[in-house]
């Protein structure tokens, strides 16, 4: 009998929910009364160091191939004469950029796991920003945290499209017909790695972002080297992401203040 | 009156009439009404057999269909009223679900699912994606300006090249820009730039309004982006977004073609051959619509020609038919190469495996070999051995000249040889379009196989249209059903003059007889 009465009460909230929002509705919806769990604001600040900051352990390395490169195919720019200007030799795709002694760049390394699950890192509030310019993108590979402004400029007089391919964030696909162009996305909302970027205009134009919730990520210069600071202690996972030749993973423990080397070698087809 | 507690009643009937209550009036927001294990009852009846049981687009039916069913578990959808990146409204769900999409498989429900059902089914696909279910993601629609007043074309011709239109849709919007060949959605699958002469096939609509909510919020989940940052950052004026909407809106006609099953030839002096003759400007045209051959193996589930628009004219001893229609390549191209690798590879039904080649585009027309005396005309598609047709048929890689012969069937096609083999054409491609005319003397050389063309008669004809660079060829095409050619006889000077003779010899009778009858009388009196 007791949960009848219940039943009946609970019956009648909803009843009184539902006659409120019918009300509710009639007013543009405006009010964002229905997301109260939307900032969770009242965290403790963040243990670890922030984004850049020297404290704690590092991992460095260096990433490097094996075998013979796959050759970059050459683009056919003729049908934008004003970014074919831009070269004097025709431009390559970057799918495989490598430096000396078989080092690979635009490897995007992180820590997969072991950053505890509850520590939150803020997000810094400068942009981090794509260009366009000759109809590539600079960078190819970069990464950014959940939260952090993403910024898409075009230096180029013709007409790009921005094209996100994501599926932990909301995808978009945003155009920019004109030079000078800034857009600023609203921050991405979930750790992905990848998030591809593409120009449907221009078929050649690829880039990856790395999306994560802390900032323990780079990406490897021409030389191959890498470095990811201010880890706090503890056994990491670190992943080396490439485009083209998969991924390759490391365990690393951090004790203190010091400093470890991860390398990684691809194997190139 | 829920307040009071009435006693007569148990708890538990109480409980059932609320429900009842709440279950008859919805609340004002459609979500609180929903029922989505109702829902997933429709969905699973109506919408699994594309979409598939998962909601990930993979149903039975996708294997036939570019573009591909929407995969609802990415949340990804075309037609919105929110700003790219952005979840759709329910209201914008709902205007998909009644209807359709334009030139798509996906058909409107309104008027086959009661409202009731729609409401239902939509809150069962929103729970495929995670996204609804997150208070972050709310979409917050854009709050569109209406159109200026007047229209302006010209503006909109000039911001249509300035922001870059023509790089997907062409220098006269029929799909054809140079990157049209490289377009693909999120999963690989073939895109085409929308071809904007046939508004009537556009996925959200083809009003200018539909056009300019399209260009503000883009296509998510395909290569059309959304170009309201031009706006917010002053590089292009709201007007002259609206200018461009409208100019897209004038490249189709002002009403979607209708079908009209009479080709009228009427006569003139001199036969134009070329296709762009200025005698042709005058010419009625007639549309008629192409589907993709589904009846006999190889069947072909994504045509490329939507239709063909022709014109006919003849002299006192010859005919001119000009067939034109929209293809967005001029095969074989091998730009498009790698296009039809994702299109063979989107289609992969029960059709053996096929690797990309260079084929040509192809134009068929077809008669009888005879003109049916009853009811009874040959099969429409191509005849069959006992029956056969008589064809014209044309190739992108032979011009000025099309094959005459008689096809047996599909698969079946016999040129005649000697005498009319060759049927005389012209042919243009321009940015999209090809216009071809085919000649012949209406006398035929041969009445037994190659029909004489007559005037007064219901000749019929089809017709059939390859598009090499979409992977048609034999029996992957585009069919038509048949339809009928008239060639207007001269109206000859007795049709004008009899009547006004019998009026004059009627009118004369009369009078005489009135004449006689009163000499009559007058002759009487006199007595």
């Amino acid at each position: 009998m007791k949960g009848r009465i219940f039943s009946v009460v609970g019956s009648m909230l909803l009843l009184t929910v539902c006659s409120k929002g019918n009300q509710s509705s009639a007013a543009p919806a405006a009010s964002p009364t229905a997301a109260p769990t939307a900032a969770p604001t009242n965290e403790p600040p963040p243990a670890a160091p922030a984004a850049g900051s020297t404290a704690g352990g590092t991992i460095t390395g260096h990433v490097k191939f094996t075998g013979t490169a796959p050759k970059n195919p050459t683009i056919d720019m003729s049908e934008e004469a004003a970014c074919k200007a831009k070269y004097p030799n025709p431009p390559q795709e970057e799918n495989v950029v490598s430096g000396p002694a078989n080092s690979l760049a635009n490897v995007f390394v992180y820590v997969k796991s072991g950053v505890p699950a509850g520590q939150k890192f803020t997000a810094p509030t400068t942009p981090v920003t794509i260009n366009q310019e000759g109809c590539r993108y600079h960078p190819h590979v970069f990464g950014i945290m959940v939260g952090q402004p993403f910024e898409i400029d075009n230096s180029d007089p013709v007409l790009h499209n921005i094209k996100a391919i994501a599926k932990a964030n909301r995808p978009f696909n945003v155009s920019q017909p004109s030079a000078g162009m800034k857009t600023t996305r609203p921050p991405f909302t979930a750790p992905e790695v990848m998030v591809n970027l593409e120009c449907n205009v221009h078929g050649w134009m690829h880039a990856y972002l790395g999306v994560r919730p802390d900032p323990f990520y780079a990406v490897s210069k021409q030389d191959g080297s890498f470095t990811i600071s201010g880890l706090p202690p503890g056994t990491y996972t670190i992943e080396a992401w490439h485009e083209k030749l998969g991924t390759q993973t490391a365990t690393v423990t951090i004790a203190g203040t010091e400093s470890k080397t991860a390398n990684f070698t691809f194997a190139a087809h | 009156m829920t307040a009071r507690r009435p006693d007569g009643l148990t708890a538990g009937r109480i409980v059932l009439v609320l429900s009842v209550l709440l279950a008859v009036r919805p609340c004002g927001r459609p979500a609180a009404a929903q029922d989505t294990t109702a829902g997933k009852v429709v969905y699973q009846k109506w919408c699994a057999g594309c979409h598939g049981d998962n909601g990930a687009g993979d149903g039975q039916g996708a294997r036939h269909m570019i573009p591909p069913p929407r995969d609802f578990t990415g949340a990804i959808y075309q037609i919105r009223s929110t700003p790219s990146g952005q979840l759709p409204t329910d209201a914008d769900l709902m205007r998909s679900i009644d209807e359709g999409l334009g030139g798509t498989a996906m058909p409107g429900w309104k008027n086959r699912l009661s409202d009731r059902q729609r409401r239902d089914v939509l809150a069962y696909i929103k729970t495929f994606s995670t996204f609804f279910a997150d208070t972050t993601q709310r979409p917050q629609p854009i709050t569109f300006s209406s159109a200026p007043s007047g229209t302006d074309v010209k503006v909109g011709r000039q911001f249509y090249d300035s922001i870059g239109c023509r790089k997907c849709h062409g220098d006269q919007g029929r799909g054809d820009g140079p990157s049209a060949p490289t377009l693909k959605d999120d999963a690989g699958h073939p895109m085409f730039a929308a071809n904007l002469h046939e508004n009537w096939r556009f996925n959200g609509g083809g009003t200018v309004e539909d056009i300019y909510h399209r260009l503000r919020t883009g296509l998510d989940g395909t290569p059309m982006p959304s170009f309201s940052d031009l706006l917010e950052q002053k590089f292009l004026t709201d007007e002259q977004l609206w200018r461009v909407a409208q100019y897209v809106r004038s490249l189709s006609p002002k009403d979607a073609p209708v079908v009209r099953d009479v080709i009228h030839a009427p006569l003139t002096k001199a036969l134009p051959h070329a296709p762009d003759d200025s005698a042709w400007t005058g010419v009625d045209t007639y549309w008629f619509p192409l589907v993709g051959q589904i009846i006999r193996k190889e069947r072909w589930f994504a045509p490329a020609v939507s239709g063909v628009w022709v014109k006919a004219v003849h002299t006192a001893d010859s005919i001119a038919i000009r067939v034109a229609w929209d293809d967005r390549s001029q095969s074989p191209d091998t730009a498009w190469l790698a296009h039809l690798g994702r299109v063979f590879n989107t289609l992969s039904d029960d059709s053996t495996r096929e690797q990309p080649a260079l084929w040509p585009d192809q134009l068929a027309v077809q008669f009888p070999v005879s003109i049916p005396t009853g009811m009874e005309r040959p099969y429409f598609l191509m005849g069959s051995p006992s029956a056969p047709v008589y064809q014209w048929r044309w190739s992108s890689t032979a011009r000025t000249s099309a094959t005459a012969g008689l096809a047996r069937g599909i698969d079946r096609f016999d040129p005649i040889t000697g005498s009319g083999a060759g049927i005389p054409t012209q042919a243009v491609y321009d940015h999209g379009e090809w216009r071809v005319v085919f000649t012949r003397a209406l006398a035929s050389p041969d009445t037994a196989n190659q029909l004489p063309l007559r005037t007064g008669r219901a000749i019929p004809v089809a017709f059939f249209a390859w598009d090499g660079s979409n992977g048609e060829h034999g029996t992957r095409m585009a069919v038509s059903t048949w339809y009928f050619l008239a060639l207007d006889e001269p109206v000859p000077a007795r049709v004008f003059i009899s009547p006004v003779l019998a009026m004059v010899l009627t009118l004369g009778l009369g009078m005489l007889v009135v004449w006689r009858a009163q000499q009559k009388t007058s002759y009487r009196r006199q007595q």
